[in-house]
């Protein structure tokens, strides 16, 4: 994806599955892009942050703008990630309440801890 | 990575005709795509099971038995409306392994066959008998916090990582296999082996066996159960000490038990000394404290890892008080003799299990 595709969205973290930063959908589920090969995914959907909003010069996805609005990051290396993430959250109707965010959202880490501002985003994104 | 070829078949479920000596399976990959990234396994060939028509879950109402495709993946298995309902160990043992996007690439075959995450296993200059047979373990007199006390041998002490078959193994579940010699069927506790002189080989699988389901019967235990694991941290980490538990009580009376344990072990294990400490007394707290002393019979601790024993018997402790508070089926009576109480609640925490929400969707166990 990054380098054959351009799709540089997607990050190269620990690729072990242990931060999440590689986080994509494949036919609208999440998953960690850097512990399966794409060959094993041959037609079907997938999805990463450039093709979240759609037109590319059109309005962010609403779960970017709210990771905008709240501030949800520092320096922005986790955040293709948790926002795929998030979305996935909201489509699985986890975001009942921020215990519930936090655990759902384990599998994306931060290493600028805007943990509180992530959580308050998504929060935001589901209508709380 | 060593370059390898790929095939994917899809139909008939023969995958072993397409695998040569040098071929590994590849189920979701996030164990052997790693495994392979670190140059621990390196096969010439993968053949991809992934679209064989193994992904599905049945019940069969006549032995009120589920059947479990070997291909599902963690996260459908614990989001299923019956696994919720009458098997709520196994939802929340899922859902305490991996995270979100990992569970929904993990099978439940792959689940199984995972290797062990002792550092050194996946360390390729130090010795390790369960990687290069004969080399040594490096575990014995170095890093070993996190390693087995329960199951061990002088080859290896490294713990078995899986949650999932922990619950299983309380279950009492039936591990079916298919391959070249055609098809069988064992219990879980044969289907992992404990590490002995041969910590390289870990199930009964031969070269080309394939994991096709797995076959958990519904009972009234497995209606009351319940799965605690502790970590490191509050989520998205392997199990310093799990427990899954399951009680059946009449009459304030144990009738019947199942006690089997997590992180702690080479393999899944079952507390066999900690079930017959509860039976035919008592749920109570002193029971369940006797039993978490019973769960560590035959523990070795090394240096470093005495901790787990006193782990064992916290965590079996406190997964049976707080299963005994949870709602018991209606025939259950009060227990009578210093009744447990459980751990109090937290709100949101998902102590209970609570309909309309996954369970063990928060932990909270240790925050
Ligand atoms: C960061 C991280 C954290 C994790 N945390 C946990 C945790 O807390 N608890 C937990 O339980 N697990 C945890 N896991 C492990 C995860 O659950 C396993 O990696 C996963 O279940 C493996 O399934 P898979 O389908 O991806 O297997 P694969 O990686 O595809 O395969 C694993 C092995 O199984 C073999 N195999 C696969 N399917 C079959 C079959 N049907 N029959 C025979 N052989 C088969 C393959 O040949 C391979 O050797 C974690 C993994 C990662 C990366
Ligand atoms: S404990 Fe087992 S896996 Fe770890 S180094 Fe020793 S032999 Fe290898
Ligand atoms: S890069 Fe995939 S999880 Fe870290
Ligand atoms: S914003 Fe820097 S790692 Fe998350």
């Amino acid at each position: 994806m990054r380098e054959t595709l351009g799709l540089t969205g997607p990050k190269k973290g620990c690729d072990l599955g242990q931060c999440g930063a590689c986080t994509v959908l494949v036919d609208g589920r999440r998953i960690t892009s850097c512990l399966t090969f794409a060959l094993m995914h041959g037609g079907r959907e997938v999805t990463t942050i450039e093709g979240l909003g759609g037109d590319p010069e059109g309005d962010l996805h609403p779960v970017q703008q709210a990771f905008v609005d709240h501030d949800a990051f520092q320096c922005g290396f986790c955040t293709p990630g948790q926002i795929m993430s998030a979305v996935a959250l909201l489509a699985e109707g986890h975001a009942g309440d921020d215990d519930e965010i936090r655990e759902w959202m384990s599998g994306n880490l931060c290493r600028c801890a805007a943990y509180p501002n992530i959580v308050a985003a998504i929060t935001a994104a589901a209508g709380r | 990575m060593r370059s390898f070829t790929y095939t994917r078949p899809a139909e008939p479920a023969q995958p072993w005709t397409e695998l040569g000596p040098d071929a590994m399976y590849i189920a979701g990959g996030t164990n052997l795509v790693d495994l392979m990234k670190c140059g621990v396994a390196a096969p010439g060939r993968l053949v991809d099971i992934g679209r064989l028509p193994l992904a599905d879950i049945e019940v069969d109402a006549a032995t009120d038995t589920l059947r479990i495709g070997a291909l599902v993946p963690n996260s459908d298995l614990a989001a299923h409306p019956v696994v919720r309902e009458r098997l709520p160990v196994l939802s929340r043992a899922l859902l305490a392994g991996a995270s979100p996007q990992l569970r929904n690439l993990a099978t439940l075959g792959g689940n199984l066959m995972q290797r062990t995450r002792c550092g050194y296993f996946r360390d390729l200059a130090m010795p390790c008998n369960k990687r290069v047979p004969d080399s040594g373990c490096a575990a014995l007199d170095g890093e070993h916090r996190g390693h087995a006390v329960l199951g061990t041998s002088s080859r290896c002490i490294a713990t078995h990582p899986s949650d999932l078959a922990v619950a299983l193994l309380a279950l009492e579940a039936r591990v079916s296999i298919d391959g070249p010699n055609g098809p069988r069927a064992e219990p879980i506790e044969a289907f992992h082996l404990p590490p002995g002189e041969t910590p390289e080989r870990e199930t009964t699988l031969t070269h080309g066996e394939l994991i096709t389901a797995v076959e958990v019967p519904m009972t009234t235990l497995g209606a009351h159960s319940y799965y605690l694991k502790v970590r490191e941290r509050a989520s998205f980490a392997f199990a310093m000490c799990s427990a899954a538990v399951a009680l059946e009580v009449r009459e304030g009376t144990v009738r019947a038990a199942r006690i089997a344990l997590g992180g702690v072990a080479t393999t899944p294990w079952r507390a066999y000394a900690a079930e017959a400490a509860l039976i035919g007394g008592p749920p109570s707290t002193g029971a369940f404290a006797r039993a978490g002393d019973a769960a560590t019979e035959g523990a070795v601790p090394g240096r470093d890892n005495g901790h787990k024993v006193e782990l064992i018997r916290r965590v079996v402790a406190r997964a049976l008080s707080t299963l005994a508070a949870t709602d018991t089926p209606a025939t259950d009576t009060p227990a009578t003799d210093t009744p447990a109480t459980g751990t109090p609640k937290s709100p949101g925490t998902g102590e209970a299990p609570r309909t309309g929400e996954a369970p063990g969707s928060t932990e909270g166990e240790h925050r």
